[in-house]
């Protein structure tokens, strides 16, 4: 008998803006690349906040450095960020950001090394950053209904028992809960090569199937055809892969889509980092298959909570948004435990159904977005890693 | 019912998959079905490690490989019953 979650509530954060937190970090985010020293100098000297270094933000431009922007300002404006202090090298494109992402309502300022230096940059910085923790931690979670949850998945390190058990308890999860009416949202562009007839079949309306298609199509035209050298059998499936007994890529997409399920269909196909616009349900988004720039993009669309199945055992995290591990691999379970939060190997076993393994994610999850911190919370795990569509100027 | 050997998803499948680890050649294995519990016997014919695939009919080069009920590829080389199926007889139709 399956549980029934209609009434199931999870302690959180409501935002200024009605969406619903499960962490309450304060962020020091930096604009640009060079920017990063700054940003940790103010996250070493405020306890309680947290620098997000990353590699780029400068001579960006076109749809690029809209990618850019719209990262960032969502990295932000997620609602497991509290408040936030943007740091960057030059004062506009810190305000570009810093007003994005004062649109949600929380308190967020914005500081400009050029004509001050990183001494007075960090200390003017660290003054705000002290008081935003003061406030922050003053916070108190109430109760949320569980359908207030933005849940993402994407797995890594497939292997085929990923396809049997860990992306299969992901579908079910999203089979009891997005009729519940929660945010859910799956990707990965490339790994949906060879079972893309199947994606395009799940699509709610004939819109988001073409949505769908001319994303997978653009892909296959300006990335595959461009870029490749003799087939893309070097990199997909990865060498990880094919260890683990994954042996085409119609294998592996063929087990990616076990995530979402049986019935749940897309309402919408967007790209990266986008926002959905179409009310609750489940969102198909262009994304890498690579893990920390797929989990990153998916942050930035405003998930709270992302659902992570492994086979050989990916380790990714996350700033800000806490990954939750299943994987049904024993050999993995007996291996690298550490990093798993999901035991579903019962399932390979016959001891468990997915509908139990589904559950058990499910319970999972509460407790997660709770406040139980997830292996890759626990080990330290906060791989932000951005998209870059093209290289800079 | 003892814990499978071997997991196959659907009945029209050609391959399925080991789920258990140091499986060795001569192995008399318990094979479920997923797609409804129903079980079956079949030899492994070789050491295959956990995760791989197992042909469960006779593969010859050029045939399709079935798996979820889909097409997962091509076959680039034989396999007999109870034989490791990779890519060392196995390859996408896509490229």
């Amino acid at each position: 008998m399956a549980l029934d979650f209609s009434n199931t509530t999870v302690n959180a954060w409501r935002r200024e803006n009605g969406r619903v937190g499960v962490r309450n970090h304060v962020v020091i985010l930096p604009v640009d690349d060079i920017s990063n020293a700054a940003c940790e100098a103010v996250a070493n000297n405020v306890k309680g906040t947290m620098a997000i270094p990353h590699a780029y933000g400068r001579l960006q431009f076109g749809e690029d450095l809209d990618l850019h922007f719209r990262t960032m300002i969502g990295t932000g404006a997620n609602p497991n960020v509290a408040a936030v202090v943007v740091i960057g090298i030059e004062p506009e494109w810190t305000q570009i950001i810093v007003d994005g992402i004062a649109a949600t309502g929380k308190p967020v300022t914005g500081f400009s090394i050029e004509q001050k230096g990183d001494f007075e940059t960090i200390r003017l910085a660290s003054w705000k950053a002290k008081e935003y923790v003061h406030w922050a931690t003053e916070l108190q979670k109430e109760p949320c209904p569980v359908s207030d949850l933005w849940i993402s998945t994407k797995c890594g390190e497939s292997d085929t028992t990923t396809g049997l058990s860990s992306c299969p308890t992901v579908g079910n999860m999203y089979d009891k809960l997005l009729p519940e009416g929660i945010y859910g949202c799956f990707g990965e562009t490339s790994e949906i090569t060879g079972a893309e007839h199947i994606c395009k079949q799940r699509a709610a309306t004939p819109e988001a199937a073409d949505a769908f298609m001319k994303i997978f199509q653009d892909y296959q035209d300006e990335v595959i055809e461009a870029y490749k050298t003799s087939d893309l059998s070097d990199s997909q499936p990865t060498k990880g892969n094919i260890l683990g007994g994954l042996t085409t890529i119609e294998e592996k997409a063929l087990g990616n889509l076990e995530k979402i399920g049986r019935k749940s269909t897309y309402i919408d196909a967007v790209g990266p980092a986008v926002a959905p616009e179409k009310g609750p349900g489940l969102y198909y988004m262009d994304t890498s298959s690579a893990a920390a720039e797929c989990v990153t993009l998916m942050a930035a669309a405003g998930y709270v909570i992302h659902t992570f199945p492994t086979g050989q055992g990916n380790v990714v995290g996350n700033p800000i948004v806490p990954v939750i591990k299943i994987s049904g691999n024993p050999r993995t379970l007996r291996t690298m435990a550490e990093h798993i939060d999901v035991d579903v190997t019962g399932v390979l076993t016959r001891e468990q159904t997915i509908d139990q393994a589904g559950d058990a994610l499910i319970e999972m999850i509460v407790r997660t977005a709770n406040g139980r911190n997830t292996s890759a919370e626990a080990l330290g795990h906060r791989e932000f890693s951005l998209t870059k569509l093209y290289r800079s100027a | 019912m003892g814990k499978p050997h071997l997991l196959k998803h659907d009945h029209e499948d050609n391959v399925g998959v080991v789920v258990v680890e140091g499986l060795t050649a001569g192995t008399e294995m318990l094979c479920v079905v997923t797609a409804d519990n129903s079980d079956f016997t079949v030899t492994a014919t070789m050491d295959i490690p956990i995760g791989h695939k197992v042909a469960l009919s006779p593969l010859a080069a050029g045939d399709t490989v079935m798996k979820y009920g889909e097409d997962i590829g091509r076959m680039t080389g034989d396999a007999a019953v109870g034989e490791h199926v990779h890519i060392h007889n196995c390859k996408t139709k896509r490229w």
